[in-house]
């Protein structure tokens, strides 16, 4: 099983978080929360593996694994 | 109002049931009229059981309701000698279209694989397929079957006992009493009979009401299934465009849950909805209008003794997917020979066990596509909207979006994995045909594999050698021998076969595969025909 990579692994962090905010820019809220449901999709398709994804909703809740 | 309605279809007549000093004992008696009712009365009397079926109607049902068939149910029908005069009558399609408020998203197409007798879909109003299997039950009672339809005898008292089951029956003249050594509950999702055994029926409830209008009209819509998820003519709701025999169109529109249901089911509300949807200047006559609310939901046993529940009595899901009438008369294709062989002392009273076991996983298959379209179809929070319609536009723009949009898993047959009457796949055959799954069918020159199994148990051999006839503690096993050069398509290698050289299939009545190998092995055989008879 493949796991998910919950370790620093962005080459210029700055710069993607920059871009993420920018993609936003002039959205009102609705059109965000759309447009972030589309990432959200498109990069769910992209990583293609139910289970690295479910590793990343378990961590997305910020809870702790027991 | 096309008349159908209006004739009785088997109109009371006073029984000499109703004259005798003690209640008469039947072999088998079902309750319910309706699709399943019927499919399950016309298997049994197939093989020769005596059975009585009442209805507390006398007539098909209102309205067109159940309207899509499955493959699988089509070849179900042929086993019961009536699959013709249905698709016959049917209206064939393979495109659906899926449009988002005024788009179109894109289409799909059912791509019927070839090889199969039946098409993968018929859309049939109910009353028509209610009528075609009335008149095969009029064809067998005229050949001395032993099938019996009861109209207007409404069951009002059940009671159970360890050797039969009691039934009080009302009457328009008056109440009398009958005895039945198994009973089939086949009344429908109100089901009167489950109510009066006080058996549960949990599940989950969807607020929500559709209106479903049937209109006649000369359109030159194409034959589709058109789908509209939150269309100009219907905002923030859903909607369905499908066409059904004699110009008859049905439209489901979905109307949110806080409304007037008499007054959104008057036709001078109705006929303006239907007008935005379908245009101004297309004519068209209101033939049925009805506005339901679904719940997903099944018993948690389907079997109580000697009463058996089959079809909506049994399991109820949302219409999206056509797994109603659909899931019923596989049903009644599970139970038919498990009964008879029970009632023939050929097999144990557990196998009818087997029945609960494998319908049950059935159910829970339909229910879990079917909630799971339903979410989609009708989003039950702000998230779940917002992905949704993510998923919409997506899907116009790019591919991967589109196996994600549900308007509806289309009804497909269940394969028994796991169920305690398959033996080990000792095989390795494709998975499409390993143990528990239903036979894919295949053509043989003229003819079909299909009309070749069924009814019996049947060992299928492809280019491999067995005796022509196994008996195996009452269980009589006829060797159905073919080669792969019987098939020049290759279809019957590629479903059967795979990549293996040879294969014996042990093939139940319902046509669903017990056991595998790639050689006739006269012992394991023997056990697989004990187990799936119930016998280990």
């Amino acid at each position: 099983m493949a796991d998910l990579i919950l370790t620093p692994n962005l080459d210029r962090a700055d710069d993607v978080y920059a871009d993420l905010l920018a993609a936003h820019e002039g959205l009102d809220k609705k059109e965000s929360d759309a447009f972030n449901a589309r990432l959200l999709l498109i990069l769910a398709n992209h990583i293609g593996d139910r289970d690295v994804l479910r590793q990343a909703l378990a961590a997305a809740t910020l809870k702790q694994e027991d | 109002m096309n008349k159908i309605f209006e004739v009785p279809l088997y109109a009371y007549e006073r029984s000499p049931d109703q004259d005798a000093p003690s209640p008469v004992r039947h072999k088998v008696v079902v309750i319910g009229a309706g699709p399943v009712g019927l499919a399950a009365a016309i298997d049994l009397a197939q093989q020769g059981v005596e059975v009585v079926v009442l209805d507390d109607n006398d007539k098909v049902s209102f309205g067109s309701r159940a309207v899509c068939y499955a493959k699988r149910p089509l070849e179900i029908l042929d086993r019961l000698g009536c699959g013709e005069p249905m698709v016959e009558k049917g209206v064939k399609w393979n495109l659906g279209k899926v449009f988002f408020d005024d788009r179109k998203v894109f289409e799909f197409d059912l791509l019927p694989e070839e090889g199969h007798a039946r098409p993968a879909f018929i859309n049939l109003q109910q009353y028509y397929f209610e009528e075609y299997l009335v008149q095969r039950v009029r064809e067998m009672q005229d050949a001395g079957a032993p099938i019996e339809i009861r109209g207007r005898n409404k069951v009002s008292a059940i009671g159970t006992h360890d050797t039969h089951v009691a039934l009080e029956i009302d009457t328009p003249e008056g109440s009398y009493n009958i005895e039945a050594d198994w009973l089939i509950a086949c009344d429908g999702a109100g089901s009167p009979a489950r109510s009066m055994l006080g058996l549960d029926f949990q599940g989950r409830v969807f607020e929500d009401n559709f209106l479903i209008a049937d209109v006649v009209m000369e359109a030159d819509f194409p034959t589709e299934r058109w789908f509209w998820f939150d269309p100009p003519f219907n905002k923030g709701q859903s909607a369905l465009l499908h066409k059904q025999p004699d110009n008859v169109w049905r439209i489901d529109l979905q109307l949110g849950w806080d409304i007037d249901k008499e007054k959104e089911k008057r036709p001078e509300n109705v006929i303006p909805r239907l007008k935005q949807m379908l245009g101004d200047d297309v004519e068209f006559e209101l033939e049925w209008v009805s506005i339901y609310t679904f719940q997903c939901r099944r018993m948690e046993s389907f079997r109580h003794g000697r009463v058996l529940f089959a079809g909506d009595a049994a399991h109820q899901v949302s219409p999206f997917g056509a797994r109603g009438a659909n899931s019923g008369l596989q049903d009644t294709d599970n139970l038919g020979w498990k009964l008879k062989l029970v009632i023939d002392g050929k097999a144990p009273e557990t196998l009818l066990d087997s029945y609960d076991v494998e319908r049950i996983h059935g159910a829970d298959e339909n229910i879990l596509n079917s909630t799971r379209s339903t979410d989609f179809i009708t989003p039950k929070s702000d998230m779940s909207r917002i992905l949704r319609d993510a998923v919409l536009d997506l899907a116009e723009v790019h591919e991967f979006a589109r196996p994600l949009v549900n308007s509806g898993r289309l009804s497909v047959p269940c394969t028994y994995d796991g169920s305690p009457l398959n033996s080990a796949d000792a095989m390795g055959g494709p998975a499409r045909t390993r143990p528990g799954s239903p036979c894919p069918d295949a053509p043989l020159g003229d003819g079909f594999l299909l009309e070749k199994l069924g009814g019996k148990f049947i060992l299928l051999t492809i280019d491999a050698e067995a005796p022509d006839l196994i008996e195996e503690d009452g269980i009589e096993v006829e060797r159905l021998a073919l080669s792969i050069k019987d098939d020049p398509t290759m279809a019957l290698k590629a479903r059967y076969l795979g990549d293996c050289e040879s294969g014996v299939y042990l093939i139940r009545p319902d046509q669903h595969v017990a056991a595998r190998r790639p050689s006739y092995d006269e012992n394991l055989f023997r056990h697989a025909i004990r187990r799936a008879t119930g016998k280990e």
